[in-house]
């Protein structure tokens, strides 16, 4: 349980973080989300004791990070993968971890092999992919076999199977009954890793929600109905009041309503269905109608919050498009 | 258009890619997929003259990049976001690329404006974060309005806009016709990313084919159908007429079943003569993700196996709470003893298709495949997948 | 009690386990014996030269240790690399995560490097000493003789104090490059010309480097090249002022890394 009280970070004139004040929970994945310079980064190296608070404090299980006689043993993080001396070698680095909080040597080659960097345990890290380095970080972070984990962008640089197996590690964590906090770009990854996410943006707290609530009420959810008697169901579901309607693909769209209702009108009125499926809007739109506000470093207007799919050739950002295309035909009509 | 023919590259006595031939045509995203260490990067890099075959060639536009008549005007690339001078501001980064290729210098402000660098075009890179030289590093691929583009990895560091922008870059890219060649290992931005696919494992092409073939080819679609809650004897009566008309049907946590092997109407058929209400049918495509594993099983360098908490078992080193009953999840009979990491057995042992999928869309994640009944910390046996390719 | 001795063998493990701690300390060691022995080889041979003038206050002791400008700074070098490593490589944040206790973290991480040090400075000290002597012949003097082994051992002091000042100091610029960059200048240049002036003479007296040799003189007398005769302190008063230089180093070094964000 990490729990957050009012945290404020401000560096001279700007406040990175504004009063955030919420817990994260044992059994779930947390998620943790907002746009670059959102303060995502500042408040985990205050959860972590690195940095200290303005005002506001955080607990982890009750107690200040500087109050944990050995911290390993109860919260584990991967902040920056390079957190590491590049010149040592990952075994001894995770040594000098382990020994300081008076975990056993062995504990080292048991995380060194679990996170599948056995075979370079004896190699400095200063020739690791990014990849590697990352998972030399998740390994420091599961030497104490904490009970809470704290992950920044986890899976950067990680491929298919690390991605995956990352993943399940992380949802293995929680259905132990671990808290695990974790922050990530990707919200395609997020979506399928998170349970409860808790958003900021300017340093302030925008959502504590969990995940199908979060999609629910920033974006459009509906049921795709198919049958071979769209009218007479369309029919149908009006006389209860509910609307239908009809998608270019021929199914049917309905806002708002369970699918197991339509399935029960569908049944009464004995009307076949092909599909009845509920419709999720993804994380990522749900993220970006939230946070179109606070987002630095625009490339353009066009992509703020706006869902992905327009047709591709009109999604070039407008303001820069325009430019590069003239200047391009022109120096292309000069050769 | 970038063309391979029989593409192979040693390093010593090792072949880091072996007799790749492929295409890369104009007009469509085309995505490049493989595991770490098979050779995508190799792959990039004699693409680009950087790298020369050991035998075999590759041509942009029918020449070798070297022949290229001023190259970078044709080929625009992001390799390695950090390959700037940390010192320099970013517009005088471009500036000197730009003055190499005869490319007027108004054309640098423009592309800053592009990737959304033009408030910190002054500043030097060094105290730039991942994403902002990621951005860099797209405005010097721009730079010469190049007809093929090629990114390593582009949306590493990105924030979500970030990552939505480059998405909608490269389609846009693609839909004026250039050729756009893009290596990623995040599977669902690519599922939405590319029009085609390129995949390679160790150093060998393994497929060349459409997003959608990809999927289809590799992976097995299944329907989530949902009964009434609270009568699960419909639920029994369907899943019994199901298995009767030749389909493979499992529970899921939530009470759903998943059907493969009977398509969707016939489900729909058959529920209607059991007398059945359905409350959810569902047709599951599956994931990019999960065919691109099935296809590269195997092929990886760096495995993960399974935490077996040597040397934590001991109640002398036990933490206050550690091992409490209670702490950890009901069932498990070390505490935390159970299937950690990467591949369980249950799942991916189970033949032939119980693929593990991403969890239902809002349901609860998926629950944790059953840990192996051992009471001892022992590797699960038998898993090809743990089993380590060293 | 148990936890500093855990965080004491973690230390231990940093500093054995990276490739510039056997370098630096090496170097420090061979410049200082090497430069030493090659001094005294030519002292012995121009002896007859010498000014009677000098030859009164030669202090053979002392010219045996004349490496010791040179190969300190490689223990500088050790200073700034121990410390500062931990900040330029990232790993402070995994350092600081496994150990918030910022008081233990540093006296453990200082504890550790100046034992090595003092280990290696007494060693390279008396070696130093005793290829000095060989060297010097006729002209030399031995450990027996008064003072000198106080000296000898000063030497070994000295090598672990400037160890000590510069690992305060890095604690507080943090940055290896600013580190560098401020020290070897300092006592490679600014000491020695600020010693070399008359009008700044007397307040050179009192830089750490320069207060803190006065501990490997024997013959106190006398103003030549190693002069140390117009000190208004002796051997001991300058090996104090030296460690109050260390003391108000380590003390700037703890209050920044404690008040400062890692």
């Amino acid at each position: 349980m990490i729990e957050l009280e009012g945290l404020t970070k401000r560096y001279g004139e700007k406040t990175a973080v504004d009063r955030l004040t919420f817990s994260v929970r044992p059994g779930v994945v947390t998620g943790f989300l907002g746009p670059n310079g959102a303060g995502k980064s500042t408040t985990m190296r205050m959860m972590l004791g690195l940095d200290s608070p303005t005002s506001g404090h955080v607990r982890i299980d009750g107690k200040r990070y500087d109050q944990l006689q050995e911290p390993l043993n109860h919260i584990g993080a991967l902040l920056e993968a390079k957190s590491v001396h590049g010149g040592r070698t990952a075994y001894n680095h995770l040594l000098c971890l382990a020994q300081s909080n008076g975990i056993p040597d062995r504990r080292v080659d048991a995380v060194l092999d679990m996170v599948g960097l056995a075979s370079v345990a004896k190699k400095r890290p200063k020739g690791f992919s990014l990849g590697m380095g990352q998972r030399l970080g998740i390994a420091a972070a599961l030497l104490g076999d904490p009970r809470i984990v704290m992950f920044d962008e986890p899976v950067n640089g990680l491929d298919p199977e690390g991605i995956h197996w990352v993943r399940n590690l992380m949802q293995q964590l929680a259905a132990e009954g671990r808290t695990v906090f974790v922050s990530s770009h990707l919200m395609s990854e997020m979506s399928v890793t998170a349970e409860h996410l808790v958003v900021i943006g300017q340093g302030r707290l925008m959502a504590d929600t969990s995940m199908a609530d979060f999609i629910a009420e920033n974006s459009r959810t509906y049921v795709r109905v198919r049958t071979p008697e769209p009218e007479r169901l369309r029919d149908a579901l009006h006389a209860t009041g509910v609307n239908a309607v009809a998608a270019d693909d021929g199914s049917l769209e309905v806002d708002g309503q369970p699918a197991a209702r339509i399935g029960d009108v569908a049944a009464q009125h004995r009307v076949v269905l092909h599909e009845l499926s509920p419709q999720n809007a993804s994380l990522e739109e749900a993220f970006m109608r939230l946070t179109a506000e606070s987002v630095e470093y625009h490339a353009h207007t066009a992509a703020q919050g706006q869902p992905p799919g327009p047709a591709p050739g009109q999604s070039q950002p407008p303001g820069g498009d325009r430019p590069t295309q003239q200047w391009g035909t022109g120096w292309k009509e000069g050769r | 258009m970038i063309e391979a023919y029989g593409l192979t590259k040693h390093y010593g006595a090792k072949t880091a890619v072996y007799n790749l031939s492929f295409q890369v045509r104009p007009g469509a995203v085309t995505g490049f997929l493989g595991p770490n260490g098979s050779g995508k990067s190799t792959t990039m890099r004699m693409i680009l003259g950087l790298d020369t075959p050991s035998s075999g060639q590759v041509t942009i536009g029918g020449h070798t990049f070297r022949q290229l008549p001023n190259a970078p005007r044709q080929v625009g690339a992001l390799l390695d976001a950090k390959a700037v001078h940390g010192g320099r501001n970013a517009r005088n980064h471009l500036l000197s690329l730009a003055q190499l290729s005869g490319i007027p210098a108004r054309r640098v402000d423009e592309v800053l404006g592009v990737v959304g660098l033009q408030d910190v075009g002054r500043k030097r890179s060094k105290g730039f974060s991942l994403g902002m030289g990621q951005r860099l590093g797209i405005a010097a691929a721009l730079l010469g309005d190049p007809q093929v583009l090629l990114f390593d990895e582009p949306v590493n560091g990105l924030d979500p806009e970030g990552i939505l922008w480059v998405r909608n870059l490269m389609k846009g890219l693609a839909a004026e016709g250039r050729t756009v060649f893009v290596s990623s290992h995040l599977m669902s931005e690519m599922a939405q990313t590319a029009d085609h696919l390129i995949v390679i494992g160790r150093g060998q092409l393994m497929a060349d084919t459409s997003v959608t073939e990809f999927i289809t080819r590799n992976s097995v679609g299944f329907a989530r159908v949902r009964t009434p809650e609270g009568d699960p004897a419909q639920r029994e009566k369907l899943s019994a007429a199901l298995t009767e008309a030749g389909g493979q049907v499992r529970t899921e946590d939530d009470g759903a079943l998943r059907v493969s092997g009977v398509p969707l109407p016939r489900i729909s058929d058959l529920a209607h003569g059991a007398d059945v209400r359905l409350w959810e049918l569902s047709p599951h495509q599956a994931s990019l993700e999960e065919a691109y594993m099935r296809m590269t099983q195997g092929a990886e360098d760096y495995r993960s196996t399974v935490d077996q908490r040597s040397g934590l078992q001991e109640p002398v080193m036990a933490p206050p709470g550690y091992g409490a009953p209670g702490y950890g999840a009901p069932g498990h009979a070390p505490p935390g003893h159970g299937a950690w990491g990467y591949a369980p057995p249950g799942p991916y042992a189970a033949p032939p298709q119980a693929g593990w999928g991403p969890p239902p869309p809002a349901g609860p994640p998926a629950a944790p495949p059953v840990a192996p009944p051992a009471a001892a910390p022992v590797p699960p046996p038998a898993d090809p997948h743990t089993e380590d390719a060293r | 009690m148990a936890h500093t001795t855990r965080v004491l063998r973690s230390e231990w493990t940093k500093v054995r386990s990276v490739r510039s701690t056997l370098w630096t300390l090496l170097i420090a060691a061979v410049v200082t014996v090497g430069l030493s022995a090659l001094i005294c080889a030519f002292t012995a041979s121009d002896f007859d030269s010498m000014a009677e003038s000098e030859k009164a206050v030669f202090d053979a002791t002392y010219v045996s240790f004349a490496g010791m400008s040179l190969g300190q700074l490689a223990m500088i070098a050790f200073g700034v690399l121990v410390v500062s490593n931990e900040y330029s490589t990232g790993m402070i944040r995994s350092s600081l995560s496994a150990v918030p206790q910022r008081g233990t973290f540093m006296f453990c991480k200082i504890f550790v490097a100046t034992a090595l040090v003092l280990v290696v400075g007494m060693a390279t000290s008396f070696t130093t000493f005793f290829v000095g002597q060989q060297l010097l012949g006729d002209h030399g003097t031995t450990i027996g003789e008064p003072n000198v082994l106080r000296a000898v051992i000063g030497g070994g002091l000295y090598m672990t104090l400037i160890a000590l000042f510069t690992m305060g100091v890095a604690f507080v610029l943090r940055s290896p490059m600013l580190a560098f960059g401020t020290l070897m200048p300092f006592f490679f240049i600014i000491s020695g010309i600020l010693g070399g002036v008359s009008a700044t003479k007397k307040f050179a007296h009192y830089l750490p480097d320069q207060a803190g040799t006065m501990i490997m003189t024997v013959e106190t007398g006398g103003g030549g090249e190693f002069g140390v005769g117009d000190r208004p302190y002796g051997p001991w008063g300058g090996l104090f002022i030296m460690a109050l230089w260390v003391v108000a180093s380590l003390v700037a070094g703890y209050l920044v890394l404690k008040k400062r964000d890692a």
